[in-house]
C-alpha cells in the first residue's frame, strides 16, 4: 500500500488538526466567516472548496513543470476560475436554494487564499497523487471548521439545524417558555469571535503553535 | 449626486468589506502588524478597486449581460447571455489590471511604487477586490460613476478597518493576553468587537435626508410610547432578519 504510506497519510489527515488551513495556516478566511449562518450552506461550502482544491492541486501538478514561472499567477487563476465556474453551474442545477444563499461567495472560492496558497507551497513541488491527497486534506480541515462553526451558530442563533426544529417551540417566550435565541450569533461579528475562541482551544491543546 | 454620496457613506461603514462581509480577512491579518505597513496596502487597495470596479462594470454591461451585445450585433444578438462567463473575465481584468497600474505607478510614480512594494502584486488575489465587483455585479448599479463610487468607499472602508487594527495591534504588544489567544486569536476577537461597534451605522440611509423626515420625526417619538416588551422583541426580530438577509445574499 505505497499510496497511503506515511507520508502520503500525513498529507492527508494533518490538515485536519495540526496544521489546519484556517486556524494554523490562517488562509481562506473569508469565506469560513460569511457562509456559516446555516450548517446545511456551511457544508456545501466546504465541499464545493474541497472539490476545487482537490482537482486545481492535481491539474498544476500536472502541468508544474510546462508552466513559466513568471505567469504562474495568471495560469493558476484560470484553471481554479473555470473549476470554480463548473461548480456554480452545478449548484445552480442540483442546489439552488443554497447557491442563491452562497451568492457571490460562489465567486469568491476563486480568491480564496487556501486554493491559491496549496497550489504555490504544495502542488507545484510535488507529484499529482500526493498532492490531490493534500488539496482533499486540507479542503476537509476547512469543511471540519466550517461545520463547527455552522452547527453552532445555527443552534444557538435560530434554534434548528438542517433547517429542522431542534430547540422545542414550546420553550420559547412567544409560546410561555423562557427561552430566546441568540441573535448575536447571526450577526457577522459572532463568527470572528468564535474563530477567536475555536483558536484559542485549539491552541491550548497544541502548546506548539503558541505565537511568541 | 445624493445617491452618489448615499452610496458612498453605505460603502464605508454599513457594508464595510472587513466588518460586514468578511473581504480581505486574509491580507488583513497578515499585514496588519503596523500602522504604516497597512496603511500602504490600504491605499493600494483604494487605487485597485477605483480602476477595476468601473472597468468590470462596463465588461458586464456591454459584453456578458444577457442582452448586452446589442449595440454590437443588433437586436437579434438578445438571446446571447454570456454571464456564466463572468468570473473569469472579471478575474482576468483584476490580474490584468493590478499588472498594468503596477507598470504605470512604476513608471510616472517611483516614490509611491517604492512605498507600495510587494503589495501591489499580492492585491490580485485579494478577495477585497474581487468581492467588489460581484457585488456591483450583483446589485446592478445604475451607471458607472455609481460603479466608481461604489469602488472607492469600499476600498475607503477597507483601508480604515485595516488602519485601526493595526493601530490596536501596535498597543497590545504590551498586554498580558493568555498564551494560546496571542496573534490571530485575540485580532479575531477585536475584530468582533470592532464589527459590533459598526453596526451601529446600520440604520443610516441619506436617501431619506430630504422627503419624508417628518416622517421618521413622528416614528421616534411614537416608539417609546410602545416599548412593551412584544414590540421590542419584534423589533429585534425584524432587525435580525434584516441582518440575516444582508450576510446571506
Amino acid at each position: 500500500m505505497s499510496l497511503f504510506s506515511g507520508k502520503n497519510r500525513e498529507y492527508l489527515l494533518g490538515p485536519l488538526s495540526k496544521n489546519n488551513p484556517v486556524l494554523v495556516q490562517i488562509l481562506g478566511i473569508c469565506s469560513t466567516l460569511a457562509v456559516t449562518v446555516k450548517l446545511e450552506n456551511a457544508l456545501v461550502m466546504g465541499l464545493s472548496v474541497t472539490a476545487v482544491t482537490a482537482f486545481s492541486n492535481v491539474i498544476l501538478s500536472l502541468l508544474r513543470n510546462t508552466i513559466p514561472n513568471r505567469i504562474r499567477i495568471i495560469v493558476q487563476l484560470v484553471v481554479v476560475a473555470a473549476l470554480v465556474i463548473i461548480v456554480d453551474q452545478l449548484l445552480k442545477a442540483y442546489a439552488y436554494e443554497v447557491s442563491k444563499q452562497l451568492s457571490v461567495y460562489v465567486g469568491l472560492i476563486i480568491t480564496n487564499c487556501i486554493i491559491m496558497g496549496r497550489i504555490e507551497a504544495f502542488a507545484l513541488a510535488n507529484k499529482p497523487w500526493p498532492s490531490l491527497l493534500d488539496g482533499i486534506g486540507n479542503g476537509l480541515g476547512y469543511t471540519v471548521i466550517l461545520a463547527i462553526m455552522g452547527f453552532i451558530r445555527e443552534l444557538f442563533g435560530s434554534g434548528t439545524l438542517f433547517g429542522a426544529q431542534i430547540v422545542p417551540q414550546g420553550w420559547f417566550v412567544a409560546n410561555g417558555g423562557a427561552y430566546m435565541n441568540n441573535g448575536l450569533m447571526i450577526m457577522p461579528a459572532a463568527s470572528l469571535i468564535l474563530v477567536g475562541l475555536i483558536i484559542w482551544i485549539h491552541r491550548s491543546k497544541n502548546r506548539d503553535l503558541i505565537e511568541k | 449626486m445624493e445617491n452618489l454620496l448615499n452610496i458612498f457613506v453605505k460603502s464605508i461603514f454599513i457594508d464595510n468589506m472587513i466588518f460586514a462581509y468578511f473581504l480581505g480577512m486574509c491580507s488583513y491579518l497578515a499585514v496588519s502588524k503596523t500602522v504604516k505597513t497597512s496603511f500602504g496596502l490600504g491605499i493600494a487597495v483604494i487605487f485597485v478597486l477605483v480602476i477595476t470596479v468601473p472597468v468590470n462594470y462596463l465588461l458586464d454591461n456591454y459584453v456578458l449581460k444577457a442582452g448586452a451585445l446589442d449595440w454590437l450585433l443588433g437586436a437579434e444578438a438578445a438571446s446571447i447571455d454570456l454571464s456564466f462567463l463572468s468570473f473569469i473575465m472579471f478575474i482576468a481584468i483584476i490580474a490584468a489590471m493590478t499588472q498594468l497600474v503596477e507598470m504605470i505607478v512604476e513608471k510616472f510614480a517611483p516614490t509611491l511604487y517604492n512605498q507600495l512594494g510587494i503589495f501591489l502584486p499580492l492585491i490580485a488575489v485579494n478577495c477585497a477586490i474581487m468581492g467588489a465587483s460581484l457585488f456591483m455585479q450583483q446589485r446592478g448599479y445604475a451607471n458607472v460613476w455609481e460603479a466608481t463610487t461604489y469602488g472607492l468607499g469600499s476600498g475607503i472602508g477597507w483601508l480604515l478597518a485595516i488602519v485601526c487594527i493595526a493601530a490596536i495591534r501596535e498597543k497590545l504588544k504590551y498586554s498580558n493576553i493568555p498564551a494560546p489567544l496571542r496573534g490571530v486569536g485575540i485580532t479575531f476577537i477585536v475584530t468582533g468587537l470592532m464589527s459590533i461597534s459598526f453596526m451601529s451605522f446600520m440604520g443610516i440611509d441619506l436617501s431619506k435626508l430630504k422627503g419624508d423626515k417628518a416622517e421618521t420625526e413622528t416614528a421616534i417619538q411614537a416608539s417609546p410610547a410602545q416599548q412593551t416588551e412584544e414590540a421590542t422583541t419584534a423589533i429585534a426580530e425584524a432587525d435580525l432578519e434584516a441582518v440575516t438577509e444582508k450576510t446571506t445574499e
